[in-house]
C-alpha cells in the first residue's frame, strides 16, 4: 500500500530558505570559530597520546606469563589453557623439575610456552582456567610484527610483559 | 620590438602562475580540508609537516606515482584532451585580472585588453568543454550524465553571470577591468561606496542594486565551478563521482586542480567587479613606492582567500538541489532578478546622473 507522505505547508517566510540558510551558515562558522578558539574537544591524537592512562582495571590485553615472589614461574604446564584456548593459539611443551630442585614437589614447568598472538582473540578464557594463577591479561594492546614469526609470544617475551605477580596462591612453598 | 613589455609580461606570467596560483590551488585543497575539518569539529590532515602544511607536496606525488590508467572502451584522443581543457581555461582567466597596482612602475596586470570581461566570460564557458569532453570520452553511463548536467547547468547560469555584472558596467562605461578598479578608487567600492562624496543619498541607492548583484553573480559563479550547493556534475551519491568517475591519476588530480583554480579566477573576478579589487581605503597605490605595491598585491590576495573561505563554508554548510530545483532558481529567480537589476541601476544612474 502506498503512503503519501504529507508535505508541510511552509509560509513565505519558510519557502524563501534565507533564514535557514543564515542559520545554517551560523552553525557551521560557530563549529569553525570554536575549533580555532581551541574549545571543541577533538578525538585522541592516537600515536601523540595514549589512553593508557585512562584504561579500564578490567581491560582485556596480550596475555602474559608471571613469576611469583620467589622468582618461580608460576606455570606449572598443565595445559589447561592450551586446550581452553578457543582459537588454539596457546602452544606448551611440559619439561620435568628435578628432583633436586626447590621446587620439585611442582614437578612440571613449561619448556617452551608460545602463544601465537595473530590468533589470540584476547578472550581471557586462559586467565580464567588457570589453577596457577601463572597467565594474566596485561593492558599492552599495540603488538605489532612484520612477520608472522614476530608475532609468536615465546616464553621470554611473556615473561617480560607479565613481570612478577605477588600473589595468593602459596601452596608451593616447602613449609606447606 | 619593445623587449621590456615582453620581459615584464614574461615575468609577470610565470610569477603568477608558478608562485602564485599553483600553489594558491593546491594550497586551497589543504584548506579545503582543514576548513571542513573545522567545520565537522575534527582535525584534519595534520601529519605531514607542521600542521599538515606539506599535505599538498606529498599529495602531488602520490598522483604522479600512481598508475595512469586508461579503460580501453574511452575515446583515446578527448579522453586525454579534457581534463587539460578543465584547467587550463581557469587558468588563463586571470591573465585580465589587475592583482595589483603597479610595482617599480611596472602595472601588475598580464594583460589590460580593452574586452576583459567579455574574456573572462568567453575563456570560462569554455571550461564546460572539459567536463563534457570528460563525460563522453570516457564512454559511460555516470560520468555521460555528469557532463549533461554539467553543460545545462553551465548555460543556464551563464545567464545570470553575465546579466549580473552588466549594471557594474553600466556605471564604470568601459570593459576593462583596469577602470573597474579604478571607478571604485575614486567612488569606492561597487558594494560598499564609503569614498568620495559618500554622504549622496543616490550612491547608497545605488549599493542595493549593486548588493543583489553581487550575490548573484557569486551565486552564478558557485554554479559556474561546480561548487556545493551546485556540484550537480560530481554529485558522489548519485553518480559515483560524476564526469571524472573512469579518470585516475594524474588526469583525476587535474580535474580537481581545475575546479580550484576555478574557485579561485572567479573569486578573482568577483574582487575585482565587486570588492574594489587591490584597493583598501588608506592605502596608496604603487607609484609612492614599491612596498606599497606589495601591499596592493597582498590586499588583493587577501581578498581572494578570504573569497574562499566563503566559498568552502557555503559548501560545508549546504545541501546539494535537486536537478530541477536547480534549473527552476537559475531561470525563474537569478534571470529574473538579474535583469530587473539592471533597470534599477539605470533608473538610479540616470536620475542621479552618475
Amino acid at each position: 500500500m502506498a503512503i503519501t507522505v504529507a508535505r508541510p505547508k511552509l509560509n513565505w517566510r519558510e519557502r524563501m530558505y534565507l533564514p535557514a540558510i543564515a542559520a545554517g551558515m551560523a552553525i557551521t562558522i560557530k563549529h569553525f570559530k570554536n575549533m580555532i578558539l581551541g574549545r571543541t574537544k577533538v578525538t585522541m591524537q592516537y600515536p601523540e597520546e595514549k589512553w593508557d592512562s585512562s584504561m579500564p582495571e578490567h581491560y582485556r590485553g596480550a596475555p602474559a606469563l608471571v613469576r611469583d615472589t620467589d622468582g618461580r614461574v608460576r606455570c606449572v604446564a598443565c595445559q589447561l589453557c592450551e586446550f581452553i584456548c578457543p582459537p588454539r593459539a596457546i602452544k606448551i611443551v611440559a619439561g620435568e623439575i628435578p628432583s633436586t630442585d626447590r621446587f620439585a614437589k611442582v614437578e612440571k614447568y613449561p619448556e617452551e610456552f608460545d602463544i601465537d598472538m595473530v590468533r589470540c582473540i584476547f578472550c581471557g578464557m586462559c586467565e580464567e582456567v588457570c589453577p596457577e594463577q601463572a597467565i594474566f591479561l596485561r593492558k599492552d594492546y599495540a603488538i605489532t610484527g612484520f612477520t608472522r614469526d614476530q608475532m609468536v609470544h615465546h616464553k621470554e617475551k611473556l615473561l617480560e610483559i607479565g613481570g612478577v605477580m605477588h600473589g595468593v596462591v602459596l601452596k608451593w612453598n616447602e613449609k606447606k | 620590438m619593445d623587449y621590456f613589455l615582453i620581459t615584464t609580461s614574461l615575468l609577470k606570467i610565470v610569477g603568477m602562475l608558478f608562485i602564485v596560483i599553483l600553489p594558491m590551488v593546491s594550497y586551497s585543497v589543504y584548506a579545503e580540508r582543514r576548513v571542513s575539518a573545522f567545520m565537522q569539529d575534527r582535525l584534519g590532515p595534520n601529519r605531514v609537516g607542521p600542521a599538515g602544511l606539506f599535505q599538498p607536496i606529498a599529495d602531488i606525488f602520490k598522483l604522479l606515482l600512481k598508475e595512469d590508467f586508461s579503460p580501453r572502451h574511452v575515446n583515446t584522443f578527448y579522453y586525454w584532451l579534457a581534463p587539460c581543457l578543465a584547467l587550463v581555461p581557469a587558468i588563463i582567466t586571470i591573465a585580465v585580472v589587475p592583482f595589483g597596482s603597479t610595482l617599480l612602475g611596472v602595472p601588475m596586470v598580464i594583460a589590460d585588453i580593452n574586452v576583459g570581461i567579455l574574456y573572462v566570460f568567453a575563456i570560462a564557458s569554455l571550461g564546460v568543454y572539459g567536463i563534457v569532453l570528460a563525460g563522453w570520452a570516457s564512454n559511460s553511463k555516470y560520468p555521460f550524465l555528469g557532463g549533461v548536467r554539467s553543460s545545462s547547468q553551465m548555460i543556464s547560469y551563464e545567464l545570470s553571470l553575465g546579466l549580473a555584472v552588466i549594471p557594474v558596467f553600466l556605471l564604470v562605461g568601459n570593459l576593462r577591468l583596469t577602470s573597474v578598479v579604478r571607478y571604485q578608487i575614486e567612488h569606492g567600492w561597487m558594494i560598499a561606496p564609503f569614498i568620495g562624496d559618500w554622504m549622496n543619498l543616490g550612491k547608497w541607492l545605488l549599493a542595493i542594486p549593486m548588493i543583489i548583484s553581487f550575490v548573484v553573480f557569486t551565486i552564478a559563479v558557485f554554479a559556474e565551478t561546480n561548487r556545493l550547493p551546485f556540484d550537480l556534475p560530481e554529485a558522489e551519491q548519485e553518480l559515483a563521482g560524476g564526469y571524472h568517475t573512469e579518470y585516475s591519476s594524474m588526469k583525476f588530480a587535474l580535474f580537481f586542480l581545475g575546479e580550484y583554480a576555478a574557485m579561485i579566477s572567479g573569486s578573482e573576478v568577483i574582487v575585482t567587479l565587486f570588492l574594489g579589487g587591490w584597493h583598501f581605503p588608506g592605502i596608496p597605490d604603487g607609484s609612492h613606492g614599491w612596498i606599497f605595491g606589495v601591499i596592493n598585491i597582498a590586499v588583493f590576495f587577501a581578498k581572494v582567500a578570504a573569497l574562499i573561505f566563503v566559498f568552502m563554508w557555503v559548501r560545508w554548510t549546504l545541501p546539494r538541489f535537486r536537478y530541477d530545483q536547480l534549473m527552476r532558481l537559475g531561470w525563474l529567480f537569478f534571470f529574473e532578478i538579474a535583469l530587473v537589476n539592471i533597470f534599477l541601476v539605470a533608473i538610479i544612474v540616470a536620475y542621479f546622473r552618475f
